[in-house]
């Protein structure tokens, strides 16, 4: 099948490019024929990377190693869960798996907007096409997930096995589909300023679009933390990697892109800010797949990298920059506002201010990431950028972001007044006021972190400011319509999905944020080298080395530990933390030696997590030294036994080498319960981390709300629109 | 086998997309009455536009973000907004 997945590729190239000219030609002429048949080009293209995706999926949930991507990241033995995603760990298969998506949202988008925008979908829909071309192009060029070879090996080398985690097979897809969504706004805002329909129109058909990428890709960011905090051994669930940044750029510009498009709809205003800034978000998105796949910047989250790709990337994104670029100063005059700001006291004035903050916050993480390819430019070293480097200018603009988060749902749009200030602000601030007292008194040290307090506090009003809106909307449908609270406030948000998803999102934004200050200021953590038996105490808590374990088998020799952590005598909860060494198919390091000093390793970390702090450990017993002189000798030995078994007849040799196997078997098992049997001290990593497990309900929470934002309007919500519109007519005609 | 499906796969795809122009050949130029014109559906979102915000302004007013006053003088502001648009869709839809 590597033949069809080949052809597949060269097709969807061969209809991508006639789709570009066909949606050219037919915006030249006119001919609505030529536009139909580049949107059914696009149809096509989803419907052959959707083959050559499964042909691809297929061959791994098989174990094909005839396909070479197959025979580098999976095994006979690896879980089928992780043969199907094992895919997009391979440059190859990510790519394809970009395309894919990229083609099924471009179908989608163009599908919904066959009968709408008619003078900006030719144009987009070639831009999309190009999008495809490119990427497709990569496949067939630089990274064809179809290539094969004509001697398979017998085994697989294995999935990495840092990747063997459950987010695994979520994270990717959703960082892609955030990226690929988001290159639907781009093509319909260079569409728009390509023809000059420069009305909110464009937004309004492609908002869904900006929202969802927006969703996927701030799930992706979460489930990326989550998987960093759970399998790397490091104990964080953010280190500012490039990876990181990467895809957290194009999600703080397309936040502030969801909020500013309000204005443009509802005023007429920032016009240019709005086209730039989701040009600028579909750049970033090209840029996040650019250092994922290239490699250009070390990650710990970059698997594969190919420096080939470099170029065609680098020629993507100028191509990118320098057509928005000219295209926004061609229509300056066209994008002009309609109106002004009636008072800096407004939803508008702080919707502004957030943009803002949201673009210098991208700006800085875009100095930063990309500050030691500028050093090494500039001086030929490349100096490396770490958290430190990022907090005096992040957490200064994450605190107002919060502060901001409360004082937009409870400021009107266009007018404010200050009886009406006072009467919005003063429960929040109340709330506020209260927590820091509270914090001040009964958190001992709080005081000596400023940013930590400040945020606790500043979270605390964004959250009563937003349950006051809920309040009082549920209070105000009551009172229309004596529903009891529950349904009141279902109702409330089913008819202002819009309104009360986003504050959903900012409540959730504020819970995530505690969790953040409060695990980043108040973190207790050390390393402590122990044997069974001995203890160490940290933040109060008294940890116990109580006892080794050792599990050998063909697939992992993985060496634990058991703690038990107690407080004040009494037992709080017992942690199972383990390495995992995979052995290596490399034969020079000896026939017992590849299974202890293989660099294929997994750190699985012991967790008690819980509302108010997560007791977390990792035990590193990377190093084997009182084994290493067991290794060496049974390496001589098998190594010698080997060699008087290839001496042997071929006849006998089979059945000597499946003794020779059975016996190298019981001598690894042997070896591996010496670390019970004869253990040595290993070392841990502890840490004691406050409210962690708040950034994960707070991610939860932002979910949740942007798929209310996300939900279709029901039908009962567009009656309301005739209706409002028969009110409007009727107003006019009295008038 | 393989080049069967290879074959299979690019006559669906000729298929998908020269279907609209068998189309025209078929039915004429049906699809161009499909669509409204650029101008009216432009007016038409202007106009969504426009009742969302009467709506939010009627749910601040009653949420208690915006006073009596106020209320009153952003309404009829936006409702005299949402008359001129009214106003230019039916000039556009007569057309």
């Amino acid at each position: 099948m590597a033949t069809v997945g080949r052809a597949l590729l060269i097709l969807g190239l061969v209809v991508a490019v006639y789709g570009i000219f066909a949606a050219l030609y037919g915006a030249r002429t006119g001919q609505r024929a030529w536009i139909d048949s580049s949107r059914r080009a696009m149809y096509a293209i989803a419907g052959l990377m959707t083959f050559a995706f499964l042909i691809i999926e297929v061959a791994f949930l098989r174990s094909d190693f005839s396909y070479n991507i197959v025979a580098g990241a999976s095994s006979t033995t690896t879980p089928t869960f992780y043969k199907a995603a094992a895919v997009w760990s391979t440059q190859q298969g990510s790519l394809l798996l970009w395309v894919f998506l990229l083609s099924l949202w471009s179908s989608l988008a163009l599908f919904l907007t066959r009968r709408r925008v008619r003078e900006i979908v030719p144009y987009a829909t070639a831009i999309l096409l190009g999008f495809c071309s490119f990427f497709i192009g990569l496949t067939i060029l630089f990274a064809n997930p179809f290539s094969t070879s004509r001697n398979p090996p017998a085994e697989g080398a294995g999935l990495d096995p840092l990747l063997r985690h459950t987010t695994m097979m979520i994270h990717p897809p959703m960082v892609y589909t955030g990226y690929t969504m988001l290159t639907i706004p781009f093509a319909f805002a260079l569409g728009a300023l390509i023809t000059g329909r420069l009305s909110a129109e464009w937004i309004q058909v492609t908002r869904r679009f900006a929202l969802a990428a927006w969703l996927c890709l701030g799930i992706g960011v979460l489930l990326g933390a989550r998987w960093s905090y759970t399998e790397l051994g490091w104990g964080g669930y953010w280190a500012w990697d490039p990876v990181e940044n990467a895809a957290l750029m194009p999600w703080l510009l397309s936040t502030a892109f969801l909020h500013s498009i309000m204005i443009q709809e509802k005023r007429g205003m920032l016009k240019v800010w709005n086209v730039s800034l989701i040009l600028a978000t579909g750049t970033m998105a090209i840029i996040g797949t650019f250092l994922v796949r290239s490699g250009i910047l070390s990650s710990i989250h970059a698997f594969v990298s190919d420096p080939t790709l470099n170029i065609s990337f680098v020629v993507l994104i100028t191509l990118m920059v320098v057509s928005s670029v000219t295209m926004v100063i061609r229509r300056r005059a066209e994008l002009r506002s309609e109106s002004q700001l009636d008072s800096l006291f407004s939803r508008e004035a702080v919707f502004m201010l957030q943009n803002l903050v949201l673009v210098a916050l991208t700006a800085v993480i875009f100095w930063l990431t990309f500050f030691p390819l500028i050093s090494e430019a500039v001086t030929g070293t490349e100096q490396s950028i770490g958290p430190p480097t990022f907090r005096p200018f992040v957490v200064p603009l994450a605190l107002i972001l919060v502060l901001l988060s409360g004082v937009g749902p409870i400021i009107a749009w266009r007018r404010v007044t200050v009886a009406n200030l006072r009467r919005n602000f003063t429960f929040p601030v109340v709330v506020a006021l209260v927590t820091l007292v509270v914090l001040l008194v009964a958190a001992s040290g709080v005081e000596a972190h400023l940013f930590a307090l400040l945020m606790f506090c500043f979270a605390a009003f964004a959250l009563a400011a937003v349950a006051q809106e809920f309040w009082r909307g549920v209070r105000a449908r009551r009172a229309m319509t004596h529903e009891a609270a529950p349904m009141a406030l279902f109702s409330l948000v089913r008819r202002n999905r819009r309104r009360y998803g986003g504050y959903t999102v900012h409540a959730g934004l504020a819970v995530l944020l505690i969790g953040v200050a409060g695990s980043s200021s108040f973190q207790h953590q050390r390393y402590a080298t122990l044997k069974p038996g001995q203890s160490v105490r940290i933040d109060g808590y008294n940890i116990r080395y109580a006892k080794p374990t050792a599990t050998p088998s063909a697939q992992e020799i993985s060496f634990g530990a058991v703690l038990n952590v107690s407080k004040g005598g009494h037992h709080v909860t017992t942690l199972h933390t383990s390495y995992g060494i995979f052995p290596s198919q490399d034969p020079s390091l000896g026939v017992v030696g590849r299974f202890f000093n293989s660099g294929s390793v997994e750190s699985r970390i012991g967790l008690d997590a819980g509302a108010t702090h997560d007791i977390w450990t990792v035990v590193n017993a990377a190093n084997v030294p009182p084994l290493q002189g067991y290794i060496t000798k049974g390496d001589q030995k098998f190594a010698g036994l080997l060699a008087s078994i290839s001496k042997l007849p071929a006849a006998a040799q089979p059945r000597a080498l499946n003794t020779l196997f059975a016996l190298r078997d019981q001598f690894i098992t042997e070896l591996t319960h010496r670390f019970v049997t004869h253990p040595w001290p290993v070392q841990f990593l502890l840490i004691v981390s406050p409210l962690v497990s708040w950034l994960w309900f707070g991610g939860i929470i932002i979910a949740f709300g942007g798929l209310i934002a996300l939900w279709p309007i029901p039908v009962l919500a567009r009656r309301r629109v005739r209706s409002a519109a028969y009110a409007a007519r009727l107003a006019r005609e009295l008038a | 086998m393989e080049f069967l499906l290879v074959m299979v796969a690019a006559a669906a795809v000729i298929l998908i997309v020269s279907a609209p122009f068998r189309r025209v050949e078929a039915e004429g130029a049906e699809a161009e009455d499909v669509g409204k014109s650029s101008k009216v559906a432009e007016l038409e979102a202007a106009r969504e536009a426009k009742y969302r915000e009467i709506r939010d302004a009627e749910l601040d007013h009653r949420t208690g973000k915006l006073s009596d006053d106020d209320f009153s003088a952003v309404d009829r502001s936006l409702r005299a907004e949402a008359i001129s648009i009214l106003q230019a869709l039916d000039r556009a839809e007569k057309r």
